[in-house]
């Protein structure tokens, strides 16, 4: 399969980007779409040219490294998938590919498909955990969690971090991301205890960012790539004004 | 050389860790404070113990080459953490689990160390509930469990088909709180590159910005590595591509022991190459064991036919299909360890029975499903089913998974003792990195286990042990001479790197070199083959040298120049596992050799003069590395032939 | 309590009860303005908007409409702001995720409503309280401002009647997606009962709309 591809060139964080268009023949329809631009950087490496930067680790789904913005759409046209997980065959031999890194405000691009996403670590660190020290806490089976209440939280928990919500998001939002973990903690009993604390904190680091408000458009639910439902939202909109309200 | 001392507590085995734990020296809060340790790699060994060390009062410095702390690969480990909890009251207990892993190691890990990570591995599940750990749950509300390969008992834990990844959150949310507390900085996209050790003990290393490619000198008390294994040698394998063994390999070249560098262990369900354009091989959990079924064709004929796609897996009736793992292996049939599973695949493949591209078998659902029912499958496997469904475009509900074996783990690392420290005094390897636990095979859902236990609740013992000896050593400044050292040799590596200008790409190298390691050092190794490894590698290690083109500049964000420095490393710790595969003349766990196999083909292991951990020393780039042996000795466990036929 | 205004989420919560008291009022407006098409006399929507208007608690209802329309229309522009600087530089290729149509354009149909509030304003209500021009009816000897006739006349020039119906269509597509939205907002989410409030605001807003269209062809065919 050919394609012709229109991607985002960036020095670094305070250069002016372009977009530039490159050529990649015979690509196999099995090949992943970070393979396919494994094939293209092979070819600018032959030309001494510099390969295209784009974060990419576990190629697996799971570690939420690779983010790239693929023809409009966060990880590509694929429902459910990280771009790791997108193959060639979805295209059609010939098409016209233009990928661009995350756009928003708190992604700053660091260099050519490459952003900074240590805005969701700030997040985390803020409060996305729960407070119990190692050592001193009781035994597994004293915690009991009816499994509803399990399965929702571990719906939520599957979150990689990897972006694409916000990168879908028209108001680059990351009220999903936020909600992943707030959701978790509050449908688990040990999670509880300090929910109020954490979704002050966590929502407060939030909008300290710089990320935008929500409007419920579903577009971060649609490209999420481990499917967290939209509900999630919800839960943390209740969380956030039992914490603040009650 | 420094005597090999493993630093064994006195007492009997069930009694040396709380001996240890009763004597072992402390630091008080005061002086916690004064005392700087640097975590290199934020995967569960590397998250806990930064966390936990904060937690203590220690200042801690985390690094990690990734964007963020939580995309370190145990994120990727699927199928569940082991832990001798005996919750589904099925005969499990800490002596139990203790026994299946120096089996499933087959005799050749340390039994200290082993008992001591079964003794904590209750502790860890609690822990990681308390930390919101989305586990398994039954109706009742109590914790669910599964049967695991290599066990006879329901001792797994899991959360769905992303056990790794919700363990690892876990941590990683307990450092980030550390990080929010201002014990812990960390530094993400930051690479170590060097060791830096002042009179005879680690105190700093020198790492790289990968944003700007500075090179930045760290100072601390003591160094932890915890930056997993050096799978990523073999170019494919189911590890991320950033993971790397140079961490470990500059501080095997600065004194740190290497052991047992030959142990590698090769998944058997993984998802078959299918092209050379391929850059990963993705693993399918293990668990999928529970209920798949393995098999390929018993006539050739129709192999072939499989092959060519004339026939499909469903037109073969069940009396032409061989469930070799069920026929050869009545008593733990497609449970069988890994090690086992793996060269089975091997060996009908090899035979002329594989599937799909030849190097491929089936795992199949289709009793499962009339048994159980599709939902059930859904919900243990549903993910996973998906998962392969993405990436070969068959769904599994109706057709055969196609399984093969590939690089998964590495047993070997650098030396520790008990109290996981290296032979570089306040050098200290934790996880995948060391070498200490799994012998020649590791059992599924123990990486995640020995992770969480030497970050959670070992390594902060054992150091304080070691820093309770430091607290009247002062911050050193990084300006001395070690470090300005260090720096320099590791910038004379990198314009090295760049002066080359050769004609070929790093991956191109990577490629080749990995390819003939995993023929050579891979799932079947003998002597000649081995021999001829040793010669191939010193001279594919000139050829890079000469010939590898980086492009870009030093001081900008440049993937090519970090997997450069991590190919140069692979090649010669390529030639160190070839080496240590070709003096251990016996098969035993991942290692296989070909001339020691029963009349069967199993695997014949030499107790009389193996029965120890091969240890390597680094002399020097022109001298050879020097092997020591530290003797395994079993008090409270009879040695046997590894079996799982009955 | 402290400083939940100045947090997004406590924007959007003003922002949607605001916007479900509209919901509310607009049914009120709805069924005070049918009853000017049921009758010929002007009689029962004449006392209506008489009541409406000398009514002390109504004054003080119409104090929090306007002050929650104000607030709606305040949050809604300010929040969308900050949105776009969120956003930094937009993209080449804009977003086609499969998500509701309506949510992407609130925005845009907010303008036109906001436009369309302050012509209808301008012609019925500031007229009503502030312009004396209005013609008087009697009613049991009782005198009331005929503001009945007003709508009429109105009604009864073409452009205006298109005017309304197109601005009325805009205001479907706004409660298509801000009905749910408010729920949401509010975290009132329920596995069972959302796909119900969901199809309640698909109904709610072809039902309204539709009322609220009718008033005019009906004024310009048949009175």
């Amino acid at each position: 399969m050919d394609f012709t591809l229109k991607i985002w060139r960036q020095e670094n964080a305070r250069a002016k980007g372009r977009f530039v268009t490159y050529h990649v023949t015979g690509i196999s329809p099995e090949c992943s779409f970070l393979e396919m631009l494994d094939i293209l950087n092979q070819q600018l490496i032959d030309k001494f040219e510099k390969p295209v930067c784009y974060d990419h680790d576990c190629r697996e789904g799971i570690c939420g490294a690779c983010g790239l913005y693929i023809n409009g759409r966060p990880h590509g046209q694929d429902d459910g998938v990280t771009t790791c997980q997108l193959h060639m065959r979805r295209y059609r031999d010939g098409d016209t590919i233009t990928v661009e890194p995350w756009r928003a405000k708190p992604f700053p691009v660091i260099k050519d498909l490459v952003v900074d996403r240590s805005a969701f670590d700030k997040i985390i660190a803020s409060g996305g955990y729960i407070s119990v020290s190692t050592g001193g806490v009781p035994d597994a089976n004293t915690i009991l969690v009816p499994k509803e209440d399990a399965e929702l939280a571990m719906d939520a928990a599957a979150c990689i971090g990897c972006g694409a919500c916000v990168a879908a998001c028209k108001n680059a939002s990351a009220m999903l991301f936020v909600a992943s973990k707030v959701s978790q903690f509050a449908k688990l009993p040990q999670g509880r205890v300090e929910a109020k604390e954490r979704v002050k904190k966590m929502v407060a680091k939030m909008d300290e960012l710089g990320f935008g408000a929500c409007t419920n458009t579903g577009a971060c639910e649609v490209e999420c790539p481990k499917n967290i439902s939209l509900s999630h939202i919800a839960c943390l909109n209740r969380e956030y004004f039992k914490a603040k309200i009650l | 050389m420094i005597r090999l001392d493993a630093r064994i507590p006195e007492g009997p085995l069930a009694e040396k860790w709380t001996r240890f734990k009763a004597t072992q020296k402390l630091v008080s809060p005061a002086n916690k404070r004064k005392l700087d340790i640097i975590v290199v790699g934020t995967g569960l060994a590397g998250a806990s113990a930064a966390a936990s060390l904060g937690e203590q009062g220690f200042n801690v410095k985390v690094f990690c080459y990734q964007d963020s702390p939580r995309r370190a690969h145990s994120i990727a480990a699927q199928g569940g953490i082991n832990a001798a909890k005996n919750y589904p009251n099925d005969g499990d207990s800490v002596y139990r689990l203790f026994y299946d892993t120096i089996k499933g190691g087959d005799y050749r890990s340390r039994e200290a160390n082993v008992y001591r990570l079964a003794e904590v591995s209750g502790s860890i599940i609690d822990q990681c509930v308390a930390r919101g750990v989305p586990f398994a749950r039954e109706y009742s509300g109590v914790l669910k469990n599964r049967s695991f390969g290599g066990a006879q008992v329901s001792r797994t834990f899991y959360a769905r088909g992303q056990t790794g990844q919700q363990l690892l959150l876990g941590a990683y949310g307990a450092m980030m709180r550390q990080v929010n507390a201002g014990k812990i900085t960390f530094f993400p996209r930051t690479e170590m590159l060097d060791l830096v050790i002042i009179e005879g003990k680690a105190r700093g290393i020198i790492t790289r910005n990968l944003i700007t490619g500075a090179l930045e000198r760290h100072f601390g008390h003591a160094v932890v590595l915890a930056t997993g294994g050096y799978g990523r040698a073999y170019f494919l394998s189911t590890m991320a591509m950033g993971a790397n063994g140079s961490a470990i390999w500059q501080a095997y070249k600065k004194g740190a022991y290497f052991a047992n560098p030959s142990f590698v262990q090769i998944h058997p369900t993984c998802i078959p190459v299918h092209g050379d354009y391929q850059s990963k091989l993705t693993l399918m959990s293990e668990s999928l064991r529970n209920d798949g079924r393995i098999w390929v064709p018993k006539k050739s004929e129709d192999a072939e036919a499989l092959r060519n796609k004339t026939k499909l897996p469903a037109d073969l009736a069940e009396e032409d299909r061989d469930y070799y793992l069920e026929r050869k292996y009545p008593a733990f049939g497609n449970l069988v360890p890994r090690d086992v599973a793996s060269r089975a695949a091997k060996d009908r493949c090899d035979a002329g029975f594989g599937v799909g591209s030849g190097l491929a078998v089936y795992l199949d659902f289709e009793d499962a499903i009339k048994n159980l029912g599709k939902d059930v499958i859904r919900e243990r496997y549903g993910n996973l089913f998906q998962m392969y469904e993405k990436i070969v475009d068959e769904n599994p509900y109706k057709t055969p998974m196609m399984i093969y074996p590939a690089i998964h783990y590495c047993m070997g690392g650098l030396w520790v003792d008990y109290h996981l420290m290296t032979t570089i005094p306040g050098l200290f390897a934790i996880g995948e990195c060391n070498f200490s636990d799994h012998g020649a095979n590791r059992l599924g859902a123990s990486a995640l286990m020995q992770g969480l236990a030497d970050g959670y609740f070992i390594l902060p013992y054992t150091l304080q042990h070691y820093l309770a000896e430091e607290i009247l050593v002062p911050r050193m400044p990084v300006t001395l001479p070690e470090f300005e050292r260090a720096e320099n040799s590791v910038r004379d590596n990198i314009h090295k790197l760049f002066s080359i200008k050769g004609k070929q790409s790093v991956d191109a190298i990577h490629r080749k070199f990995g390819l003939k390691l995993w023929e050579m050092v891979g799932m079947a190794r003998n002597k000649s083959g081995l021999e001829s490894a040793l010669k191939e590698f010193s001279a594919l290690k000139e050829e890079f040298w000469k010939d590898v083109r980086v492009t870009g500049r030093y001081d900008e964000m440049n993937p090519e120049l970090e997997k450069a420095g991590r190919v140069a490393d692979f090649i010669e710790i390529g030639e160190l596992m070839a080496r240590d595969a070709l003096q251990r003349e016996e098969s035993c766990g991942g290692h296989f050799r070909e001339e020691h196999q029963s009349d069967e083909g199993e695997a014949m292991r030499n107790d009389d003069d193996f029965m120890f951990v091969a240890v390597w020393e680094y002399k020097a780039s022109d001298r050879e590395h020097e092997m020591h042996k530290e003797p395994l000795k079993y008090e409270d466990i009879k040695v046997a032939i590894r079996n799982y036929k009955i | 309590m402290s400083n939940l205004f100045t947090s997004s989420i406590g924007k959007k919560l003003i922002m949607s009860l605001a916007g479900l008291f509209l919901i509310v009022f607009l049914v009120v407006h709805l069924g005070i303005n049918l009853s000017l098409i049921f009758s010929d006399t002007r009689e029962s929507f004449n006392k209506a908007a008489h009541f409406m208007s000398s009514n002390l608690l109504i004054k003080i209802v119409e104090i929090i409409l306007f002050g929650g329309l104000f607030l709606h229309m305040f949050y809604g522009f300010y929040l969308q702001i900050k949105n776009w600087i969120a956003r930094g530089r937009f993209y080449s290729i804009n977003n086609y995720s499969q998500t509701s149509f309506f949510s992407k354009f609130m925005i845009h149909t907010a303008v036109i409503i906001t436009v369309f509030i302050i012509i209808h304003l301008s012609d019925f209500f500031f007229k009503s309280k502030f312009s004396g021009e209005i013609p008087v009816v009697f009613y049991n000897g009782k005198s009331y401002h005929d503001l009945g006739i007003l709508v009429i006349e109105k009604f009864k020039i073409p452009g205006f009647v298109i005017f309304y119906i197109v601005c009325f269509i805009f205001l479907a597509f706004h409660l298509l997606h801000g009905f749910w939205s408010a729920f949401q907002t509010l975290g009132l989410d329920h596995r069972l009962y959302t796909p119900w409030i969901k199809v309640i605001g698909v109904l709610y807003t072809i039902l309204v709309t539709a009322g609220f269209t009718l008033i005019p062809v009906y004024i310009y065919f048949f009175m």
